[in-house]
């Protein structure tokens, strides 16, 4: 056990903070608004760029493919550096942490070479058409279909939740080739040009105000065949492959928000004050701040020993699972905690810019995007504890 | 970095499950428990044989000189088999030893201690049951060349068995550490009869014992600072201790809920049941972060050691409480009986849970540490 960093692990980190301190567009250069406005798109497309000329994008992915093979500690490293420096978002994030890796395992060499090149750069971004208004939790029952029609296949039907769909160049979307097969069993998984005839996007807006994800509709949209990835009807292996990725994320730059967001909430419980003193004078609420502090350090911990164990088995499994029901539930509690402690003053948008009463809002969808808590107790239930299966 | 067992530590993981499994069955546990102290001699016996004992003491003073992390692992195999008896106070005793006292006092106790020659304790809570070592209140008197103490301590393990118990008094502004045999004249140990029969606690009477000052552990020192270091040491190796025993709980629920069966199918095919199992993982597996990296952070030092130990604590003490109330929901009628042995876990979590300091004593430990108060 040493849970210091390896020198090499250190010369990693050194090296990434000394690029970022050197190529960080400054807080001036950066548009204000939403990611879905125009400038900022072009400008997140820049930054990724930066990135890739630096040789930092895809830093996971092997070397042959434009990659630098980084170990998993130095891409939790990586994920703590960005968010440490407050960077922009990494507008590409579907493309590089969940297209790309399932492409490099499952795609042909002629999809290798056609595709992986600009989700590093930033030219092409993804989306992941997954989930539809009647698969969620169960995907495997989803019913966009796409029929055979020479060479091409015609795809109807709806996604939603669908991240980035407003920007997409590509979609990753999954489809049923055939309707009679057991579900699991007649889906296909398709590269899909989202600038196809036939392809509506509606954003979505949630309670909190901000449209992350969207809607996409598909009417009768001509897909060459060729643009299939893995085999046809065999989509459920390539989905298991990209969503065991997507949760290999282990959020290590999600702990820095959330840092930050404690810190910030620390600093005013000193300030609000509440029978003529400041809050944080109160007993119970230093036993809320305290459980919240506890709670992010253990995420932090849980992360390491999930990244030690990751690094010596290879595959993703289940530690995804438990690290994602851990920080959605312990930042619902922490956002709970924080209007609590800071009354009256928690639900104004001009308090803090808002950060409070957004951040409580935007904490109710996080039991639920990425896999509900409920389906991350099945998969801890089933396959760490080897319950038998419940559906 | 590395958060993981070392080869080495698997194998002593390893080889200390197997021997306290065939050495600690349930049914030496409930022996144990009928009886007055809780205390097997031979168990100790192999406890001292088998160097657990000196396990972190120094190596000049007949320990083996290994970390808490070498620590931690015994100790939560200890906790699995829900070991009864004296270990968690011979570690406390030790370590005080080990951090206050001078090496004469060091050779006057550690090797004894290490070979099961010597039994310690420590004596700290008074009425109010404080946990933090500036409420003790019982003052000692001088008398020449001795210390005088008369008054009462109340909840010291193992009392009974002790030979050595240290006892913590207030001179003054400082504390002060007194070595008073449990035979001396003047000291009365009553038992204290509480739910966990497996760690017997004690009411400690000293009525003029007289100590030579001399004597007193770390009085060229800072006594509270080693006083504290050595809470933080029997902290940590209660808290391994709750995650074995968390670990046992949902290994035996889960278990459980893959054989019995109702309408037609195992209990644990229930996505209510399922989910128990799956809020107790997490619960053990997060306490075990925690208690590791606190064991880690005080062998090397680490500036947060402190705040690490009170993390381990709070969590544990909240984590091994719900573990246990989920395993007995999860088990149905027969988690509540006594011939089950999960009452015994339950008992021992509600008592470890109080031990060194619950989670709201250790929240604020946190708060105080967070809002840069200390």
């Amino acid at each position: 056990m040493d849970l210091n960093l390896t020198p090499a692990e250190q010369q990693f980190r050194d090296e990434f903070r000394s690029w970022l301190a050197a190529n960080l567009p400054a807080p001036e250069e950066r548009p204000k608004g939403t990611r879905t406005e125009l400038g900022n798109v072009t400008f997140l497309k820049n930054w990724q760029k930066t990135l890739y000329a630096g040789g930092w994008a895809g830093i996971s992915w092997p070397k042959e493919y434009g990659g630098r093979g980084a170990t998993l500690v130095e891409q939790a490293i990586f994920q703590e550096e960005l968010a440490h420096a407050n960077a922009p978002e990494l507008i590409g994030t579907i493309g590089l942490s969940l297209v790309g890796p399932t492409i490099i395992a499952m795609g042909t060499e002629a999809q290798k070479q056609r595709y992986l090149a600009p989700i590093l750069s930033g030219e092409e971004i993804w989306c992941q058409g997954f989930s539809e208004p009647n698969a969620g939790s169960d995907l495997a029952s989803l019913a966009t279909k796409a029929v055979r029609d020479g060479d091409d296949f015609v795809i109807s039907g709806q996604k939603t939740w669908t991240s980035f769909a407003q920007m997409a160049d590509w979609c990753l979307l999954l489809v049923r080739t055939d309707q009679e097969a057991a579900k699991h069993k007649g889906i296909t998984c398709l590269l899909v040009d989202m600038h196809l005839p036939g392809i509506q996007v509606r954003p979505l807006r949630m309670m909190s105000g901000d449209s992350a994800f969207n809607e996409v509709f598909f009417t009768e949209v001509r897909v060459p065949a060729a643009q299939v990835l893995g085999k046809v009807n065999q989509g459920w292996t390539t989905a298991i492959t990209a969503l065991m990725n997507e949760r290999a994320n282990l959020g290590s730059g999600l702990q820095v928000i959330f840092r930050r967001n404690l810190d910030a909430l620390i600093e005013r419980s000193k300030t609000v004050q509440r029978n003529g003193k400041p809050v944080c004078e109160d007993p119970l609420v230093r036993q809320k701040l305290a459980q919240a502090q506890i709670e992010l350090e253990i995420l932090g911990l849980n992360t390491m020993r999930a990244l030690t164990s990751l690094a010596k088995t290879g595959i993703p499994g289940p530690e995804g699972s438990i690290s994602k029901l851990f920080w959605s539930e312990m930042n619902q509690k922490t956002q709970q905690a924080a209007q609590e402690i800071l009354g009256a003053y928690g639900q104004l948008s001009e308090f803090d810019n808002g950060i409070w009463a957004y951040g409580y809002l935007r904490s109710r969808g996080n039991t639920i995007e990425a896999g509900t808590s409920e389906i991350q107790r099945n998969i801890i239930a089933e396959r760490v504890l080897g319950l038998p299966k419940s559906y | 970095m590395e958060f993981d067992l070392n080869e080495d530590q698997k194998v002593f993981r390893d080889t200390t499950r197997k021997l306290l499994k065939k050495e600690c069955p349930a049914e030496r546990v409930r022996r144990l428990m009928e009886t007055d102290t809780a205390q097997d001699a031979q168990l100790w016996h192999l406890m001292a044989e088998q160097g657990w004992l000196g396990l972190t003491l120094p190596e000049d003073f007949g320990g083996l000189g290994q970390g808490l992390v070498e620590l931690a692992v015994i100790a939560e195999e200890m906790g699995r088999v829900c070991l009864p008896g004296g270990f968690l106070s011979a570690i406390f005793a030790g370590a005080l030893v080990a951090e206050a006292g001078n090496s004469r006092q060091k050779a006057a106790y550690l090797e004894k201690m290490a070979s099961g020659d010597l039994k310690g304790t420590v004596a700290l809570l008074e009425a109010e049951a404080d946990w933090n070592p500036s409420a003790v209140r019982l003052a000692v008197e001088r008398n020449g060349e001795d210390f005088v103490v008369s008054g009462k301590k109340l909840f010291v393990p193992d009392a009974q068995t002790a030979d050595v118990i240290f006892c913590v008094v207030r001179d003054g502004e400082s504390l002060a550490l007194l070595p008073v045999a449990k035979d001396a004249a003047g000291v009365k140990v009553t038992a204290m009869p509480a739910l966990d029969a497996t760690r017997k606690l004690y009411q400690v009477e000293f009525e003029n014992v007289a100590i030579p000052q001399a004597e007193a552990l770390g009085a060229d020192g800072n006594p509270e600072r080693a006083l504290r270091r050595a809470i933080e040491v029997a902290t940590v190796t209660l808290c391994a201790e709750m995650v074995g025993g968390m670990q046992w709980v949902l290994e035996t629920a889960v278990e459980y809920a893959k054989t019995r069966h109702q309408f037609g199918k195992p209990i644990g095919s229930f996505q209510a049941v399922q989910h128990q199992c799956a809020d107790m993982l997490l619960l053990t597996e997060s306490s075990r972060s925690a208690t590791l990296f606190a064991a880690w952070a005080l062998t090397v030092d680490d500036p947060k050691a402190a705040a690490a130990v009170s993390i381990a604590k709070a969590y544990c003490s909240d984590a091994f409480r719900e573990v246990c109330h989920r395993g007995v929901q999860v088990h149905g009628g027969i988690g509540f009986t006594w011939e089950y042995d999960l009452q015994l876990y339950v008992k021992r979590s509600k008592a470890s849970e109080i031990l060194f300091g619950d989670a709201t004593f250790h929240r604020e430990q946190v708060a105080q540490l967070v809002l840069g108060e200390r």
